[in-house]
């Protein structure tokens, strides 16, 4: 919609230019940030698969890079976006349901979520390296 | 009530989505879907993401990991287009950027998901 013919110009709530980031907020934005970077994360992972259906040198790029510094960081990245995403999910459909929804309750379980992802995270690198 | 002229007929198709709560819904169900397939994935690649070709493939043709890394895939692209959707949405307001991005995305979506099966059947019975 152009300037001109919105009713109203004045600035539309909820007005991000003076709005303190608070908890709640960040962990907002952050969902739809993750629910993009986990989109890309996906066509990556297809032409990985794509990669494992076909003869070695393609494969071995790809294993290649998921072992290089740049792909372990990435991969690190996509696992806590991954578990971020999922808890948080996990979150709003509590909310959907109708539950969780006073003040208190959504930043103990924002809460939860920082604590859970990060403990997912790294644990889950622990474990796969300790597997290896 | 039948002809355009009642409420509802009136709502039907407006609305950013222009369908209503069907999309909410779903993205919703995928969501629920999403979380135990994810989890499986999680464990999964813990367990076997190290292994070599052989072994990646060996675990890729197991029946068990073909029907749910079909799945997760699947039901990943069709969560993540509706979201991306309600991003585009949300951002872009010019009627003809919002629809080109929106087909693209639709598209690329049909893309990945004929490749990902295509790609774990090849694995499986190619041999
Ligand atoms: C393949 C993995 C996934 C991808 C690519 C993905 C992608 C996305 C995207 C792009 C959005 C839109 C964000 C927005 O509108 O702000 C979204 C929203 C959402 N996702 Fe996911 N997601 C994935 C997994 C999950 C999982 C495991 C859950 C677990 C519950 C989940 C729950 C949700 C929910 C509830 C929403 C709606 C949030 C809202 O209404 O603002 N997603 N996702």
């Amino acid at each position: 919609m152009s300037a001109a013919n919105r009713p109203v110009s004045r600035p539309l709530s909820p007005h991000l230019q003076v709005y303190r980031p608070q908890l709640t907020s960040v962990l907002s934005i952050s969902h739809r940030m993750t629910g993009i970077a986990l989109s890309v994360g996906l066509v990556y992972l297809v032409a990985w698969l794509c990669a494992a259906s076909g003869k070695g040198e393609t494969y071995a790029m790809f294993a290649w890079f998921n072992t290089s510094v740049v792909g372990r960081i990435a991969l690190f990245g996509w696992t806590f976006c991954l578990f971020y995403h999922l808890f948080n999910g996990i979150r709003h459909l509590f909310w959907d349901a109708g539950y969780g929804l006073e003040l208190k309750d959504a930043y103990a379980s924002g809460k939860a979520v920082v604590i859970g992802t990060l403990v997912a995270t790294v644990g889950s690198w622990v474990l796969a390296f300790s597997l290896r | 009530m039948s002809g355009s002229n009642n409420a509802a007929a009136r709502v039907r198709g407006l609305g950013s989505a222009k369908a209503g709560t069907h999309v909410w819904w779903t993205q919703r169900l995928t969501a629920a879907a999403l979380v135990l397939l994810v989890a499986w994935f999680a464990v999964s690649l813990i367990l076997n993401a190290q292994g070599n070709h052989a072994q990646v493939r060996a675990w890729i043709a197991s029946p068990v990991s073909m029907v749910m890394l079909i799945l997760t895939v699947l039901t990943g692209l069709w969560h993540a287009v509706l979201g991306l959707v309600e991003v585009i949405e949300d951002y872009v307001h010019a009627e003809g950027t919002k629809l080109g991005l929106i087909v693209a995305i639709k598209f690329f979506a049909a893309l990945l998901a004929v490749a990902s099966v295509v790609a774990v059947f090849r694995i499986a019975f190619g041999g």
